[in-house]
């Protein structure tokens, strides 16, 4: 059943076609990998999605009802989440209350507030941030900042979390520590799209992979296929042996 | 003593501290006579709009210079039906005019972001005072209005009421989730709006909350005024005093910005009194100092002073 299903998606930035006609569905339950060169609209079509940009026709469904045109607080609400490509935390607020917000307002349900941060304090120790709560998120380093974009996100209890390049910027450690977060979050049932350029997390992660060129899909299909189409590897990935993990 | 105990003493203390003060300032016109209430109305007119102004503005970021327009119209109100109706419906009504224009005018230019919204609220006060000229010229023929006139006790007494509304208002609304969702907005708004916050519906309501105690206090002012026209009553200081007294005091807490403006207040009608030519310029100048050299205003720098002496006594332990 696809969870997530857009048809002719497109946005243009003046003249610039920044999505092109995009038909793309998302499985639920699956890890579903957006990679493309810089300036391919990846992230536009995460703002797409999450209502930062109001498309400019097409349609996108999420669970069957139309969700173009909302408001981002109110797809929010409905169960997608996202992180940001350049971090978007609150900087002087604490790291507790940042994921406090999200059980606040992206939720519906009725919980105490006593609930709530007891569940905040668990999606902390989730990502593993339990040592730095009460910290200012500012002084947190920058693979803490993403941990914390993702415990945000959780905590508006999303079914389809957007993930994008949490993994740019990171060393070796920290990328894998990132891969094995995304792999536990799957484990939860949560539906994920990741934009990243990190081949070795996309391929190992992802069930299925699209392929964005100047705003246009390009390809589409499981890693294998990806690493050994001829078009993708002429644009993008550039030599095979890439291709080969 | 572990930390929550410590706390609850802290804010016992608190509490003992602010309804001391209460009782102080109810009894006040009792034992005092003229100049000390006079003065204690001018003082709370002003600790009113700065602590209203950094309720919407001091945790959004979004700089208003709406003050003079909202509490004009609360002004403007008291003139046209306080003869009519009993003043505590005419403070309400006040109240509601200024929020709900606050309400209008959010829901135009709340989209507008940093200096555009600054200057539009400006405008707004223009606009206001402008197109009332216009109309009092053009349409009736008259310039300007008389007030109600009400005894200096009395208006203090409203004036006291509106304060302690709005201060238990302001500490509600920190302490909520609203109040977490304000900082989140003026902290990074984008985020907050793909948290599930509603940026818009919040800021229009908070903008609007805040306009309705200057729209409160404007009509009571107004009969302290005894004679307005739409240059006293939407004179641009109103605007501007807040936003310097706030930044005087700091507007981290909820007692810097009535710190700041009760000081600045004294201060402007001892420079008035004393030095009638060049008050301005002192006060100007007092002003750029506050700017350059405390830059978490007065409250802040208190406290910055207090942690090191802490610090310096712990080191000597």
């Amino acid at each position: 059943m696809s969870i997530l299903e857009g048809k002719g998606v497109t946005k243009y930035f003046g003249g610039l076609a920044a999505v092109s006609n995009v038909d793309f569905s998302v499985e639920k339950g699956e890890a579903f990998g957006l990679i493309g060169p810089n300036g391919a609209g990846k992230t536009t079509l995460f703002n797409l999605i999450s209502a930062a940009y109001p498309v400019k026709s097409g349609i996108i469904r999420f669970k069957d009802k139309d969700i173009t045109g909302l408001k981002p607080y109110k797809i929010c609400r409905m169960g997608v989440a996202r992180t940001f490509q350049i971090v978007k935390i609150f900087p002087d607020l604490p790291v507790f209350s940042n994921v406090l917000l999200g059980l606040h307002f992206g939720h519906s349900s009725g919980m105490s507030s006593a609930e709530k941060a007891s569940l905040a304090l668990e999606y902390l120790d989730f990502v593993g941030l339990t040592q730095v709560k009460m910290a200012p998120a500012k002084d947190l380093t920058l693979a803490n900042q993403k941990r914390l974009e993702v415990a945000r996100a959780l905590a508006t209890g999303p079914e389809l979390l957007l993930l994008d390049e949490i993994m740019a910027g990171l060393n070796p450690t920290e990328v894998s520590q990132a891969m094995e977060l995304v792999n536990r979050i799957r484990e939860k049932g949560i539906t994920i799209i990741m934009i990243e350029h990190v081949m070795k997390a996309i391929m190992n992660i992802c069930q299925r992979i699209m392929v964005l060129h100047h705003g246009e899909k390009i390809a589409e299909g499981s890693p294998r296929e990806i690493a050994n189409s001829e078009k993708v590897i002429k644009v993008y990935l550039g030599e095979k042996a890439h291709a080969t993990c | 003593m572990d930390i929550t105990t410590l706390k609850s003493k802290k804010s016992l203390i608190w509490w003992t501290v602010i309804f001391t003060i209460f009782i102080l300032l109810i009894f006040l016109p009792f034992y005092t006579q003229g100049y000390a209430v006079v003065l204690l109305i001018s003082i709370l007119v002003y600790v009113i709009l700065t602590l209203s102004w950094v309720m919407f503005s001091g945790s959004t970021g979004y700089m208003s210079l709406a003050p003079a327009a909202f509490f004009g119209v609360g002004i403007y109100t008291s003139a046209l039906i306080g003869k009519v109706f009993p003043f505590p419906i005419t403070v309400l009504v006040g109240g509601m005019a200024s929020f709900i224009l606050a309400i209008l005018v959010g829901a135009l230019t709340l989209r507008l972001k940093g200096i555009y919204f600054a200057i539009f609220t400006f405008g707004l006060v223009m606009l206001i005072a402008y197109s009332l000229l216009f109309f009092e010229i053009q349409v009736t023929g008259t310039r300007g209005r008389f007030v109600i006139v009400m005894d200096y006790n009395t208006i203090y007494f409203y004036m006291l009421g509106i304060f302690m509304l709005l201060l238990l208002t302001t500490y509600l609304i920190k302490n909520s989730k609203y109040g977490l969702a304000l900082r989140s907005i003026g902290q990074e708004e984008d985020a907050a709006a793909h948290t599930g916050v509603n940026v818009v519906g919040v800021k229009v309501m908070t903008f609007a909350i805040s306009a309705f105690f200057m729209g409160a206090v404007g009509s009571v002012m107004a009969t302290k005024l005894t004679y307005i026209d739409p240059f006293i009553a939407f004179s641009t200081t109103y605007s501007f005093m807040p936003v310097a007294m706030a930044i005087f005091g700091g507007t981290g807490s909820l007692y810097g910005p009535i710190i700041g403006a009760a000081i600045l207040t004294y201060l402007e009608e001892i420079l008035i009194t004393k030095f009638a030519e060049v008050y301005m310029l002192i006060f100007g100048a007092i002003l750029v100092a506050a700017i350059l050299y405390l830059p978490d205003g007065l409250v802040g720098f208190i406290q910055k002073i207090w942690r090191r002496l802490m610090e310096r006594n712990h080191v000597d332990t």
